[in-house]
């Protein structure tokens, strides 16, 4: 977990990465570019954003600090303090809560911190209630990092966890062996 | 019901890869330049025949959103794929997107053609990082073959393609909102007109259009218009993408004939609702912000836009999400009040104040803490809610209330009362 980031800047891969982004939009439309330049240097920082970051980006398209800090608050997957190696994010919307997505919260409780948006007892860990993930014909499901796990249990959040935790490598997308959104037959 | 051959995502649930030489054996890519040879008013005067009706929920047909777009060639056209797939249910262009992306790019080529655009960006959910990987590949491949890029498909048509990704914001699924973002904004949705037609993204004109809309486009113009509108009823034509969720047997996504009877959808694809169709309680057809609708509705109304429209509700994104009688109906719609309050952009007050204060009142009905009187007190505050705000988010989030009093008010009622005599 990176504290200091007085001297944020974009490593070389990523600064490559950023010319590929800008070369998307007009060359007069660079605020365009504040998106993918966000979620890219928030990658490089540990998945979470500090003032110092955004102005680095503000600075980057040549916009006000301001500007680019409207834009990390008004959209949810910016993070505004570090979450951990893994964020599980838990799907709560009326699909997801129709399949028992209540279960997949109490282990997140139980495995993690009785509370959201709380670092666990490692430092792993923490978990937050979002709403709908767009994957409702497999609910319940878990956003952990960049990977959704589908068609969950109670014992299935767990041994997500507990893999994870464990360094053991887990099969994204259903756990209940099924191909992607097709019918169990 | 469907015939396989007439099926337009063959490779839906990712039996195969999606890779470009896979694809293009199924069908895609195929003689391309063929198609974009015979005009732009040909290909508006087949989706114009096919009937297609946009897939993104408000059903506005096709063929004729794109023939608003201005002719003239020096104007610097824009077409934006919205993939911004949020809407509580539906899940449809999520496997479109990582199954069939070569449908989506070349209907992309297609229709910008069409549209006098040469540039054509995709804007996908944040959320779908892995989906976003996927499409980006594709595109790669299509460059890389010549199919977009300059002279694609060896057309003669300069066309560019890129991917945009979001940031977890529902009201991003709202087009202006959608083209604010795309701008680097804060999503708020703009005052209309002017329409995106006339001045949509850096000013220019611009169609919005759902991924499912567009991924159709290409199969709609090789198999013709009349053989789309050949399939389902009237104004209500072609096949469309179901996502079956809740207390059903096996959820899924299915390709079904449009005007399918609900019944027979549920039955046949997901494995039935769970305890049987007499357990059945509600059924919300389309996705969160249409009404739900009551089993004796359920029992024979058809799955399209008019029908679903005359018993009230809609076929929105064609999210059908079942709820048995172990369903506590006041706690299921609570969750959704609870997600248009989260999701509402804050823009204009009876929205970013509404939602709260319908979800609250929601909670306070759960709780059996209220009377008759705070019911009509929260539909009346639903009416003040739609119908004025800039976008229809305020809609969405007055109309599932409405529409569980419409049909479950006197249940509710009792249970309150029992309640209070407790």
């Amino acid at each position: 977990m990176s504290n200091l980031n007085d001297n944020f800047s974009f490593n070389k891969t990523n600064e490559r990465e950023a010319e590929k982004i800008l070369a998307k939009y007009p060359t007069d439309r660079k605020q365009s570019a504040i998106m993918p330049l966000l979620d890219l240097a928030q990658r490089q920082n540990d998945n979470w954003l500090s003032r110092d970051v955004v102005e680095y980006v503000a600075n980057f398209i040549e916009i006000p600090f301001i500007k680019a800090w409207e834009v990390v608050t008004f959209y949810s997957m910016y993070y505004t303090k570090y979450n951990g190696k893994y964020l599980v994010q838990v799907c709560g919307t009326t699909p997801c809560w129709l399949r028992g997505s209540d279960q997949v919260a109490k282990a997140c409780k139980e495995m993690i911190s009785p509370d959201q948006n709380t670092l666990s007892k490692d430092g792993l860990f923490s978990w937050m209630q979002v709403e709908c993930l767009g994957a409702c014909v497999n609910a319940p499901l878990v956003q952990i990092n960049d990977d959704y796990y589908e068609d969950l249990t109670y014992d299935t959040t767990k041994n997500i966890l507990q893999s994870l935790k464990d360094g053991i490598e887990i099969k994204v997308g259903s756990q209940n062996g099924r191909t992607s959104s097709k019918a169990v037959s | 019901m469907l015939k396989e051959k007439d099926k337009i995502f063959t490779n839906l649930f990712g039996d195969e890869t999606y890779c470009l030489k896979r694809a293009q054996k199924r069908g895609d890519w195929n003689n391309t330049k063929s198609l974009i040879k015979k005009g732009r008013d040909w290909i508006i005067d087949e989706m114009k025949k096919s009937e297609l009706r946009g897939r993104g929920g408000a059903g506005f047909p096709t063929g004729l959103k794109w023939s608003f777009m201005p002719k003239d060639p020096a104007l610097n056209n824009y077409l934006v794929v919205n993939a911004d797939e949020s809407e509580p249910g539906t899940c449809k262009d999520r496997d479109m997107i990582r199954n069939e992306p070569h449908k989506l790019i070349e209907g992309c080529l297609l229709a910008s053609f069409a549209m006098n655009a040469h540039t054509c960006y995709i804007y996908i959910r944040g959320e779908y990082f892995n989906e976003a990987v996927v499409l980006q590949n594709a595109i790669d491949e299509a460059y890389e073959a010549g199919l977009v890029g300059k002279n694609a498909a060896n057309s003669g048509w300069d066309f560019d393609i890129y991917l945009h990704r979001g940031a977890g914001a529902y009201i991003c699924g709202e087009e202006t909102a959608l083209l604010e973002s795309l701008e680097g904004k804060k999503g708020f949705p703009r005052l209309k007109p002017p329409f995106p037609a006339n001045k949509g993204l850096y000013g220019a004109p611009t169609t919005v259009n759902n991924v499912e809309t567009i991924a159709v486009v290409p199969t709609i113009l090789r198999r013709g218009g009349e053989w789309f509108s050949s399939l389902g009823r009237k104004k209500n034509t072609g096949s469309k993408v179901f996502c079956i969720s809740g207390h059903v047997n096996n959820p899924c996504n299915i390709e079904e004939e449009m005007g399918i009877p609900l019944r027979e959808l549920i039955e046949k694809h997901a494995g039935g609702v769970i305890g049987g169709w007499d357990n059945l309680k509600a059924i919300i057809p389309g996705g969160s912000s249409v009404p739900l609708i009551p089993k004796n509705i359920c029992d024979s109304v058809l799955m399209d836009f008019d029908s679903l429209t005359e018993v009230k509700s809609g076929l929105g994104t064609a999210a059908v999400i079942v709820m048995d009688k172990s369903t506590d109906l006041v706690k299921a719609i609570s969750k959704l009040s609870h997600f248009y309050k989260h999701e509402s952009c804050g823009q204009c007050t009876p929205c970013r104040e509404g939602t709260g204060w319908l979800w609250r009142m929601m909670e306070k009905i759960g709780e059996g803490n209220a009377t008759s009187t705070d019911i009509d007190k929260l539909l009346d505050v639903t009416k003040q809610i739609e119908g004025h705000t800039i976008c229809a988010l305020g809609d969405a989030a007055a109309w599932p209330i409405q529409g569980l009093f419409r049909h479950f008010r006197e249940e509710i009622e009792e249970s309150l009362t029992k309640i209070r005599a407790a």
